[in-house]
């Protein structure tokens, strides 16, 4: 009887979860409609985003998302495979252990607290050097770079750790440099776990909000240059939302944001179900 | 030069660069960490546990009101995503094991660890916040506990796992019972998991910023009522960094500081407790 009762709970509680994911994507759905029927593809293909109007366009948005990522993939990804390689294969072991935690520890930080220290910090710094307001993609890239770092290098570091110590000897044994370890033995390897890594800190970076927020501008313009000012989808939705105040403004608003839930689930779903599987297989 | 010293010096030079982009690293991550302590120390004193929210240039203000409203937020955050993750991890780990539903929910559940936390903030506001006509605590503390469910889902999934089936073996030859053999067996052999993965679940919703802007809003003042807008710490954060006050943006620097730790530290105590949870088996 207990067992029975205790069963469902559990069971119910399990399956919430997909009540919820399920729930979520026919709420954002449903709610978008009516900026769908308004604006057919014009909502992504077109810029013109005036809420007085009546008039929304997401192109500016979702273009600021794709080269705000991009660019903080650009910059992310050297930095955290060296900083993996130097975790796995270079450090002295209580190095390592130090290195290691804080990397894990700093990627708990809030990422409130990556944009208030790129507002205050660095978008001076770009100012200084580059002119202009300083806040725009380039800021965003950077802040957003900085932010995945720890992330993108932990786990990039675990799929390297997964290569046999019996693999790299033979290779040692061979008469191979460090470097030659590296790159034909555990690059090759864990090449499925670390792109399906790179991957997933991506999924990461594209639907982060409050580390670019600060720094983006919200501007609804087609930048012209990586130093403009500008937006991305979750900058537009954390300005925008509870000012919102037209059901055409709210619409095209829950549209934004299932276009960003698509794009992050897709995004990490190949992470994990194409790469990260792929490595766990090999 | 022979080939044996081109490889020594490749790998030289490779070693070399991975140890430089180690210390960009570094350094940049221990620049935001300075910046964090020193600006956050400094603008730390008693007034802000005393007073609340005040109009800029009023020295009698205070960091009380969020302090308090994200005390509350998280606690009814935590009541809502644990009791729920931790039942659902053991349906994982103790029912459905490796059956098709059980590989699916933990698929979704992974990706939804991941998903952006705005979205869940959206969803918040068209199910709770539209039909209640305004903002309030709950719409917060249920974003933040939609986003808990999936990490203490993982956690105690796994742990769970963990346990030796002869223990569980052990229990039901005495005859117990399955929902008895997981309460006082298998839960208590996976306590310092669990516990860990509780800690770091609130972790992880603590420094939530995006799904509470417009769940619980904010509030400048002190308010314990669960049906209004409710202050926290990352919203005021948010709001007085970006600010064109200097005293306000002085309590933003001491909020980030104060969360931070807080942070930290739940990370650093889910940490300790899972390494002496494993020292003492």
């Amino acid at each position: 009887m207990i067992d029975k009762i205790f069963f469902n709970f559990t069971r119910f509680s399990a399956l919430l979860i997909l009540i919820i994911v399920a729930w979520i994507f026919t709420v954002l759905f449903n709610h978008s409609l009516e900026a769908m029927n308004t604006f057919g593809l014009d909502f992504i293909t077109k810029d013109e985003w005036a809420p007085n109007l009546d008039k929304f366009g997401a192109y500016a948005a979702i273009l600021g998302s794709v080269i705000s990522t991009t660019l903080a993939m650009m910059l992310a990804i050297p930095i955290a495979i060296g900083v993996a390689i130097f975790l796995s294969e270079i450090a002295h072991d209580r190095i390592k252990g130090f290195f290691g935690i804080s990397v894990e520890l700093l990627a708990a930080i809030p990422s409130v607290i990556y944009g208030m220290w790129g507002l205050f910090f660095f978008v001076p710094i770009i100012r200084d050097i580059f002119g202009g307001l300083g806040i725009g993609l380039l800021a965003a890239g950077i802040v957003l770079a900085i932010m995945v770092l720890p992330f993108m290098s932990a786990v990039t570091r675990d799929a390297m750790n997964t290569t046999p110590d019996i693999l790299k000897e033979s290779a040692y044994a061979l008469g191979g440099t460090q470097w030659d370890v590296i790159k034909d033995i555990i690059i090759p390897y864990a090449k499925a776990g670390i792109i399906g890594s790179l991957i997933l800190a991506l999924g990461r970076a594209i639907g982060e909000t409050m580390a670019v927020t600060f720094v983006m501008g919200n501007v609804h313009k087609v930048p012209s240059s990586i130093l403009d000012p500008t937006t991305s989808i979750p900058v537009t939705l954390a300005n925008e939302f509870s000012e919102a105040d037209s059901s055409l403004y709210f619409s095209s608003l829950f549209g934004l944001a299932l276009t960003l839930l698509i794009m992050s689930f897709v995004v990490i779903a190949v992470a994990k179900f194409y790469f990260l599987r792929k490595a766990r297989r090999a | 030069m022979t080939a044996v010293q081109k490889r020594v010096i490749i790998n030289k030079i490779a070693l070399a660069l991975s140890t430089f982009s180690a210390l960009i690293a570094l350094g940049f991550l221990f620049w935001i960490l300075g910046v964090l302590v020193m600006k956050g120390v400094g603008a730390l004193n008693w007034n802000i546990f005393i007073f609340e929210g005040a109009p800029p240039g009023n020295p009698e203000s205070g960091l009380k009101h969020a302090l308090v409203g994200q005390g509350i937020l998280i606690g009814l955050a935590t009541a809502i995503g644990v009791p729920l993750g931790i039942l659902a991890g053991t349906y994982l780990s103790e029912y459905g094991k490796n059956s098709r539903l059980a590989h699916t929910i933990r698929d979704i559940s992974d990706i939804m660890m991941s998903a952006p936390s705005i979205v869940i903030g959206a969803f918040v506001y068209a199910v709770v916040v539209m039909p209640m006509g305004h903002f309030s605590a709950w719409a917060g503390a249920i974003a933040l506990g939609i986003i808990m469910i999936p990490v203490i889902l993982r956690t105690t999934d796994d742990m769970l796992q963990l346990v030796p089936g002869e223990l569980r073996e052990a229990a039901f030859a005495l005859g117990a019972p399955k929902y008895k053999v997981i309460l006082s067996v298998v839960y208590r052999g996976a306590k310092a998991g669990i516990l860990t993965g509780v800690l770091l679940g609130i972790a992880r919703v603590g420094g939530e910023t995006a799904p509470l802007l417009f769940t619980s809003f904010n509030d400048n003042f002190f308010t314990t009522d669960l049906n209004e807008a409710m202050p926290s710490l990352t919203v005021t954060i948010f709001n007085y960094a970006t600010s064109p006050y200097e005293d306000w943006q002085q309590l933003g620097w001491a909020a980030a500081f104060i969360l931070s730790m807080f942070i930290l530290g739940l990370n650093i105590l889910g940490r300790v407790i899972l390494f002496a949870g494993k020292k003492r088996k």
